[in-house]
């Protein structure tokens, strides 16, 4: 099996989708010449053309508004918000439109699309790069989100939301894009989405993350088998629709959580998965469940002591480990 | 590209010697089956049988004229909520519109989910609509774009008022169809007012239609209460989008003959002196005039049609006042598509 980056992974997804399926066809800002931003999409143009490799005007409510549309023509759209942190002038358009559409018309109509974003922070990209946006998507019934941290389920599951009958917000970490490898067959393949993964099996405490986080778990977990603490790593994979049981059932063996994530603590996904713990496992449950966010301060500041202050590391991450197992 | 603002948009004879007596009265036909519709609902909202009623009362010529100059079954409707007219003509019966303002389970526009006038119905090709405005604006520009990439020949139509061109959806949807040149008609009803507002708070043009050569596209203004000469703007623009020249403006000029909704009061921003003058340019009397003075339509003739549309308005709200609610259990119903 070749071993490629998370980036090389969500591009071959497309290409190997796009060859198969004339109707798809990717949109967004600086896609085709350029392969956009991140070089997601290079090469594609000249292999399907501008008429299915298409730059957007620079507008994201369009970008996705017009993908709703095109979507109800009999295509399968893959718009591109070139960082999810110029994603808001869309929320509308996701949120109003996209997700509800099939709902409100009485399941008459279906929105087959797919919204890509990079998103995550520790990249210096500073306080409009670096937003995390999977709370506030995830919160909306209709829409199904979607945040790979490998190469395999990057690949997997960008195919299956191709696929998918629903509009998939799916969520590339930008720090996880070209720094995470790994490998991944050659044959067609999917993972489904909706299952979570365990990525690390242990028995002393369960931890929950996705996208980057996801790594700077396994780190963690590596640093405390060294300290004789088995620490279960849960790959979230998909936010909506959550993988209950496979949580639930992680607390259930170890009696202990911990939810990381890049997003600021407030609100953030991790308390639905505290509610959701302490809803299904509170007897089972030795210790409270704890949380690793990012600070509730608006976004991620440029310089390198503040982004550094900003993102949850693996250090703290084991340190908060290291609490939870000595409870 | 020709771009050009044309203030002198043909008028009711250029269009109205081509088309047959038969479609001609058809087309008086659907506006007046709109307008009766229309005013049944205010009644059954003002005895209580329905809660929310929003019009097209004034806008008839407009939605009819444009809509016979499309293609039934093949091009592709995106009508806003006083698109009543529109969508009857697009195939829609008027017992289907009552089902939707009765909010009944066998609504075909949303089984009773969204408030009546939000129209939806994938097999007439009219594509399920909002409450926030302008939002279907992209959506058209997008369905234009797949029928581009399909290499297909249908025309899309979108309506909104005048108040949406405000909105940024109004620009980005626009300007896309325009930059690709896609087969789309954006037709504004420009009734003066957006619920209170009017046109002079929400633009600093005189008309919606010079801002079409601003993306580079035809911008057109059309007295729409004509309903012939919107039907030959409409005609021009659709054969243009057929032949690939992308998208034009249009600004049908309209009344609006009530209030912006049943829970609207016009009186508290209209004066008694312009709600008498908008009465004076109602275009169902407009285009029976004209029929009567070509000799298309008797005042007999003209009776027997409104009665027969009177029995087919009753008939129709007895059989939607009579269809099954929702069951409770449907709520949770058409969340995801299952695939």
């Amino acid at each position: 099996m070749p071993e490629i980056n998370l980036l090389e992974a969500i591009r071959q997804a497309i290409d190997e989708m796009m060859a198969q399926d004339e109707r798809i066809f990717v949109f967004g800002e600086d896609v085709g010449r350029r392969g956009g931003v991140f070089r997601v999409t290079e090469g594609l143009i000249d292999k399907y053309g501008p008429m299915r490799i298409i730059d957007s005007p620079l507008a994201e409510s369009v970008i996705v508004g017009a993908c709703v549309g095109a979507a109800m023509n009999d295509t399968r759209p893959i718009a591109e918000i070139q960082f999810a942190d110029f994603i808001a002038p869309a929320f509308n358009q996701i949120v109003q439109e996209a997700a509800r559409i099939h709902y409100r018309s009485n399941g008459d109509w279906t929105v087959p699309m797919v919204i890509r974003a990079p998103w995550g922070g520790g990249i210096h990209g500073a306080l409009y790069h670096s937003q995390s946006i999977e709370a506030t998507f995830a919160h909306v019934p209709g829409l199904k989100v979607v945040a790979p941290a490998t190469p395999y389920d990057a690949k997997g599951l960008l195919k299956s939301a191709i696929e998918d009958p629903n509009p998939v917000l799916f969520l590339e970490h930008k720090k996880t894009y070209r720094l995470i490898k790994g490998q991944v067959p050659e044959h067609d393949y999917r993972v489904p989405i909706g299952p979570a993964d365990i990525k690390r099996p242990g028995e002393d405490l369960s931890v929950f993350a996705y996208g980057l986080m996801l790594h700077y778990c396994l780190e963690a977990a590596q640093a405390l088998a060294a300290e004789g603490v088995s620490v279960e790593v849960v790959d979230l994979r998909t936010l909506r629709p959550l993988d209950v049981a496979t949580i639930i059932g992680s607390v259930r063996r170890t009696s202990k959580a911990l939810i990381v994530h890049e997003d600021n603590l407030t609100g953030g996904f991790g308390g639905e998965v505290a509610a959701l713990i302490a809803e299904h496992a509170f007897e089972q449950l030795d210790a409270p469940v704890l949380r690793i966010g990012g600070p509730d301060v608006p976004a991620m500041p440029f310089a390198k002591p503040l982004e550094d202050a900003f993102m949850p590391s693996p250090q703290k991450i084991a340190a908060a480990m290291r609490r939870l197992a000595a409870y | 590209m020709a771009v050009s603002i044309t203030d002198h948009a043909p008028g009711t004879a250029d269009a109205g010697a081509e088309l047959p007596a038969t479609t001609l009265r058809e087309m008086f036909r659907c506006m007046v089956l709109a307008r009766a519709l229309d005013e049944r609902m205010w009644l059954l909202n003002r005895a209580g049988k329905a809660p929310f009623v929003i019009s097209c009362q004034g806008h008839e010529a407009a939605q009819v004229g444009a809509a016979f100059a499309l293609t039934r079954g093949k091009d592709v409707t995106l009508p806003y909520y006083r698109g009543l007219a529109t969508v009857l003509v697009m195939g829609m019966t008027p017992e289907e519109v009552m089902l939707a303002l009765f909010a009944r389970a066998t609504d075909p526009n949303s089984g009773g989910r969204q408030m009546p006038a939000h129209y939806s119905s994938r097999r007439l090709k009219i594509i399920t609509q909002s409450s926030p405005v302008g939002t279907q604006i992209p959506h058209a520009a997008g369905v234009g774009l797949a029928e581009k990439i399909k290499g297909g020949d249908a025309v899309v139509w979108t309506s909104f008022g005048e108040g949406t061109t405000s909105q940024g959806d109004f620009h980005e949807g626009i300007n896309l169809a325009a930059v690709h040149r896609l087969p789309v008609i954006f037709q504004c009803e420009n009734n003066e007012y957006a619920i209170s507002v009017p046109q002079h708070q929400q633009m600093a043009v005189r008309s919606v239609a010079d801002r079409g050569p601003a993306y580079g596209i035809p911008g057109i203004s059309v007295d729409g209460t004509d309903v012939l000469a919107v039907y030959e703007v409409t005609r021009r623009a659709v054969e243009r989008a057929r032949r690939g020249d992308g998208p034009t403006l249009i600004e049908a000029r309209v009344v609006r003959l009530t209030a912006h909704s049943s829970d609207d009061n016009d009186r508290t921003y209209r004066s008694p002196r312009e709600l008498q003058s908008t009465r004076r340019s109602d275009p169902i009397a407009r285009f029976a005039a004209y029929l009567h003075e070509h000799d298309l339509l008797s005042e007999a003739e003209e009776r027997e049609l409104r009665a027969q549309v009177a029995a087919e308005v009753d008939a129709a709200t007895e059989a939607a006042e009579r269809a099954p609610l929702p069951e409770p259990e449907s709520l949770l119903n058409h969340v995801y598509a299952q695939s």
